[in-house]
């Protein structure tokens, strides 16, 4: 018999965005923008070593418009990351797999990270 | 690596669309995937104009009609026709699930129409068959049966308590339709290695029964990067499961117990 070559049948292209599957790729990806944010941290403690030029530019992007929508995507990142965090450790004590506690906690992770993050930033805005 | 687009020989096209016959009361459009071995070309999507007025309720009602009235061609798995079987799983409406227990009703969309795909990420036969055979070699490869090393009693089956028995609800009711694992996307892109939600729950399945006394050699075969911990708990297995069982939490029982086991 001759080989055949087999089409892939359709996947990401054709499966409707499921609650399971977004809030576990958000969990990865804002995995991955904490690890880039950490290094716009430590670029901010390295200015703050290296003296008061090199403070005042790094403080100056942060508090620029961009850097300031980087630094509140941060906040939010953190946020969703260290809630769904939570929801992991409860899993893996073979907790919280029946469907309804998973569309309850998977929404309370996205209603708490939102929540989390505006309460930080109202509170540094109150306090500066 | 994962591939997130399809190759070129998967790319899917424009088909053919079938109106319905003159005088049709209630017009259903469903668009099928289509795929011919031996005409060299890539699949496509054939739309089929269909009567409700004069079908059946569930999809596979539909697809019999179509195969039967409109077009002989169109080539699917069926049998049981009441979700036993588990041969007629595929991707209807975006989500994996069983032609023969989904409405029409609930699966047709906003424009009065019905999407069905082969079930995702895998090699097509033809049409809306799958070719599941590595998917059944990674269940041979779990010993899904029974092992012991105790002589059996003599007179009578090895018995269990109510409790035992109880453990494997949940578990021993499914039918291996592959829905779950074909919407996992670590077995999309790591099928290849990574045994998949239901076999992963058929190996609970023996592990968690009382009478089988080889877990050690089952957690020890399970224990690897790939086959079990490729499961990230993104729990689309059990939101798709025709059945109502729980893949994730049947990996979750077996995580804990490599946990346990080393004390």
């Amino acid at each position: 018999m001759a080989h055949i070559e087999r089409p892939i049948s359709p996947h990401l292209q054709i499966y409707k965005p499921q609650i399971s599957s977004v809030l576990s790729i958000l969990h990865r990806i804002t995995g991955a923008a904490l690890g880039f944010g950490l290094l716009l941290f430590a670029w901010w403690l390295i200015a703050a070593a290296s003296g008061p030029e090199a403070y005042a530019c790094a403080s100056g992007f942060i508090g620029s418009v961009l850097g300031r929508l980087i630094l509140f995507g941060f906040t939010w990142a953190l946020f969703y990351h260290f809630c769904n965090g939570i929801r992991h450790l409860f899993w893996d004590m073979g907790k919280g797999f029946e469907l309804p506690v998973m569309h309850r906690t998977g929404w309370a992770v996205v209603a708490g990270s939102a929540a989390l993050t505006i309460l930080v930033w109202v509170l540094a805005y109150a306090l500066r | 690596m994962a591939e997130f687009s399809l190759p070129a020989n998967s790319k899917v096209g424009k088909g053919k669309t079938h109106a319905a016959k003159p005088g049709a009361q209630k017009i259903v459009k469903f668009n099928v995937y289509r795929w011919n071995p031996d005409d060299g070309q890539n699949p496509r999507v054939d739309t089929y104009e269909v009567d409700m007025a004069q079908c059946g309720p569930m999809v596979l009602d539909a697809l019999i009609k179509i195969k039967n009235e409109i077009d002989a061609t169109l080539t699917f798995r069926r049998s049981c026709r009441e979700g036993v079987c588990g041969s007629c799983a595929m991707n209807i409406a975006g989500t994996n699930t069983l032609a023969c227990t989904r409405s029409v009703e609930e699966a047709v969309d906003a424009k009065g129409e019905v999407n069905i795909y082969p079930l995702p990420h895998m090699p097509v036969i033809k049409d809306l068959v799958p070719d599941l055979n590595q998917f059944f070699a990674q269940y041979a490869s779990i010993k899904p049966w029974m092992q012991t090393q105790s002589p059996a009693p003599t007179g009578r089956e090895r018995l269990q308590s109510v409790e035992d028995r109880a453990r494997i609800d949940g578990l021993y009711e499914c039918i291996l339709c592959a829905c779950c694992s074909t919407a996992c996307p670590s077995y999309w892109w790591n099928g290849d290695r990574f045994l998949g939600p239901a076999i992963l729950l058929q190996a609970w399945r023996w592990i968690a029964d009382s009478r089988d006394e080889m877990t050690g050699e089952r957690l020890d075969q399970l224990e690897d990067p790939f086959r079990l911990y490729r499961c990230h708990t993104i729990m689309n297995c059990a939101k798709t499961c025709p059945k109502g069982l729980n893949p994730a939490k049947a990996i979750a029982e077996i995580k804990k117990l490599m946990i346990e086991r080393r004390g």
